[in-house]
């Protein structure tokens, strides 16, 4: 029932957004298609940190590897621009999910700090990469791309371009849902949950794993796509840390292992950044104040604050019934 | 020439050692007393350098601006640590993600006192010249950050060694809960760990200022390579910090010299290899 609630929910807010998001300025809708895109990097990140308890402090490496495969196809080969696009989209999920397959080799081992550690390791692997390999990357320019791809229908305009950008949010999201109501996301809250009773019951909790950190690299890849076309420049800027650190915070803003509470996150996160910096000069701190106090009193996230009400209403509730037995007694 | 250009490189790298020491060996006793990885390391790095420049500004003394911007980043540490931090209690992400939002909010901080030019600190004039040893010519100034690396490695080391905090400091890296046992109070130890590695990071950045610039974004620059230190050379541990930042000094110098395209590969990879293979670094204990 309340699980059915929620879906009501997020169906209805997206076939609103989708309806609304064409009205909007043209300054609008792309910022709406940038917070969608950074929406898929924060639910990738979700299935590491939510559902398998993995932090991940390198998840911007994936988008990395989708955005410099799409310039360096677009720049070098002319590659993509037509309907060549959606086998761009495919290869970006493919780079992605492969990169992520290697480094999990390396990865997965860690547990807890060292988890961190050893992907912030990876994540700064792969910025190195970008921010040297002049002959290949661009180095600090980075990779200017040509206008977007056409097709028939031309994703130079930015409202076609949310449009897609839209659907292969639908998309992952539900492909991502239906992962983790599966019985393999099931197991994999159980690894976060408890992982040697998990390994006792028999699973193979080093493949869960490693399998939850190729899907989520898939992700990332197709995010990264989606990026390069949206930005038109690539630069080892996308790849820095901080990029890897703002995918975390979207994903613990909104509240870990909901899926939707990362795409929320990503919203108020992208807006924050974008649209008050433009009104505030002091946007940072703002940013800043909403993380550390989220931190400190939203250890659910903004999805968990009608659990809170919930909660503190129903307490009171029965502290009021108490209360009244009491007097009744007396 | 080519033993010259082997010798010049291999000071280069030593020195720039000797100021990731400065930054990292703080890093990792904080990473090995409470186990937070603090992502707000390289923003005292950053302001320490800053703060020095005020006072060089305002009073005109550079000897003055080296211990005022330290003891002024470690009493952020502590304020961090004690009002932020401690209610946490031992929780590594929420950890993390609270350090990150200081890290932004001293960001924005310095970019809304100093501007977001690229400054340099100036040195008194007696460390700009250099020196000829050998027929090399070695800039006084990277002497002097040896020079310090090693007196304030010293003083650490006999801090750690022979004195009650120092044992105190060692028992919480070995196994913090026996220690809390054993009736001493961690909480105090952490609370020291923390000011301390902020007072290094800072004295790093405001020796730094001379040699690497001070500039917005250097902060995050300078970080991972704090963290690579702290990994190779094993977390909590002052020997391991000093030959882990001798080693990154020198594998970063002789990368950007010999193979710049992928010189930062060469950095982070062999720590991930390390982190994979033998998690507490190579001097890392057990």
């Amino acid at each position: 029932m309340k699980s059915r609630r929620g879906l009501l929910t997020v169906i209805g807010l997206l076939l609103a957004l989708l309806i609304i998001t064409p009205f909007a300025s043209s300054y609008v809708i792309v910022l709406i298609t940038y917070a969608l895109v950074f929406a898929i990097l924060a639910m990738s990140l979700d299935i590491l940190l939510g559902y398998t308890g993995l932090p991940s402090l390198g998840q911007a490496a994936y988008l990395g590897m989708g955005a410099y495969l799409t310039a360096i196809l677009a720049t070098q080969y002319d590659f993509g621009l037509g309907w060549s696009f959606w086998v761009v989209i495919l290869l970006g999920i493919l780079v992605g999910a492969l990169t992520a397959a290697f480094f999990g080799l390396f990865a997965i081992r860690a547990t807890g700090v060292y988890f961190l550690m050893i992907t912030l390791a990876l994540g700064q692997c792969v910025w190195g990469l970008a921010y040297r390999w002049n002959s290949v990357t661009g180095g600090d320019n980075g990779i200017n791309l040509p206008p977007r791809p056409e097709f028939g229908i031309d994703l130079a305009n930015d409202v076609t371009y949310f449009y897609v950008v839209f659907g292969c949010f639908v998309v992952s999201l539900l492909t991502l849902y239906i992962l983790v109501k599966s019985p393999f996301g099931r197991s994999l809250e159980g690894i976060r949950e408890r992982e040697p009773r998990m390994r006792i019951l028999g699973y193979n909790t080093w493949l869960h794993k490693y399998i939850a950190f190729v899907i989520a690299g898939g992700y990332g890849g197709l995010a990264g796509v989606l990026w390069a076309h949206l930005s038109g420049l690539v630069s080892p800027g996308d790849v820095l840390l901080t990029t890897s650190v703002d995918a975390l915070l979207m994903v613990v803003l909104g509240g870990p292992g909901t899926l939707v509470g990362g795409a929320i996150g990503a919203a108020v996160i992208v807006f924050l950044r974008d649209y008050l910096s433009t009104m505030l000069p002091w946007w940072q701190y703002v940013l800043g104040g909403v993380y550390v106090l989220t931190i400190l009193y939203l250890p659910g996230g903004l999805m968990g604050i009608p659990e809170r009400i919930r909660h503190r209403r129903a307490r009171s509730a029965s502290q009021g019934e108490t209360k009244k037995l009491k007097s009744a007694s007396h | 020439m080519n033993a010259q250009f082997w010798l010049i490189q291999s000071f280069n790298g030593i020195s720039y050692g000797a100021l990731l020491f400065l930054l990292a060996s703080g890093l990792s006793l904080i990473f090995g007393v409470m186990r937070i990885v603090n992502l707000a390391h390289g923003a005292y790095f950053l302001l320490g350098g800053y703060v020095a420049l005020s006072v060089i500004w305002t009073t005109g003394s550079w000897l003055l601006a080296l211990p005022v911007a330290a003891l002024a980043i470690a009493a952020v540490g502590l304020v961090m640590e004690r009002v932020f931090l401690r209610p946490l209690g031992f929780d590594p992400l929420r950890q993390v993600l609270l350090t990150v939002g200081f890290a932004f909010v001293f960001q924005q901080a310095a970019l809304d006192i100093w501007g977001g030019d690229n400054l340099d600190i100036n040195p008194p004039d007696l460390l700009r010249g250099s020196l000829v040893i050998g027929g090399l010519y070695l800039p006084a100034y990277r002497i002097f950050m040896i020079c310090m690396a090693g007196v304030m490695g010293l003083i650490l080391w006999l801090v750690m060694e022979k004195t009650r905090m120092g044992a105190m400091i060692r028992a919480a890296v070995d196994d913090s809960e026996m220690a809390r046992g054993v009736g001493i109070n961690t909480s105090r130890v952490s609370m020291f760990i923390f000011a301390l590695g902020a007072f290094l990071a800072a004295l790093g950045g405001a020796i730094g200022g001379a040699f690497l610039g001070i500039y917005p974004g250097l902060d995050f620059e300078i970080l991972p390579i704090a963290f690579a230190v702290v990994i190779i050379g094993g977390m909590g541990s002052l020997t391991g910090a000093a030959l882990g930042s001798l080693i990154v000094g020198l594998a970063d110098n002789f990368g950007r010299a010999l193979f710049p395209e992928v010189s930062y590969f060469t950095l982070y990879a062999p720590m991930v290899l390390i982190l994979a293979v033998k998690p507490t670094g190579l001097f890392g204990r057990e």
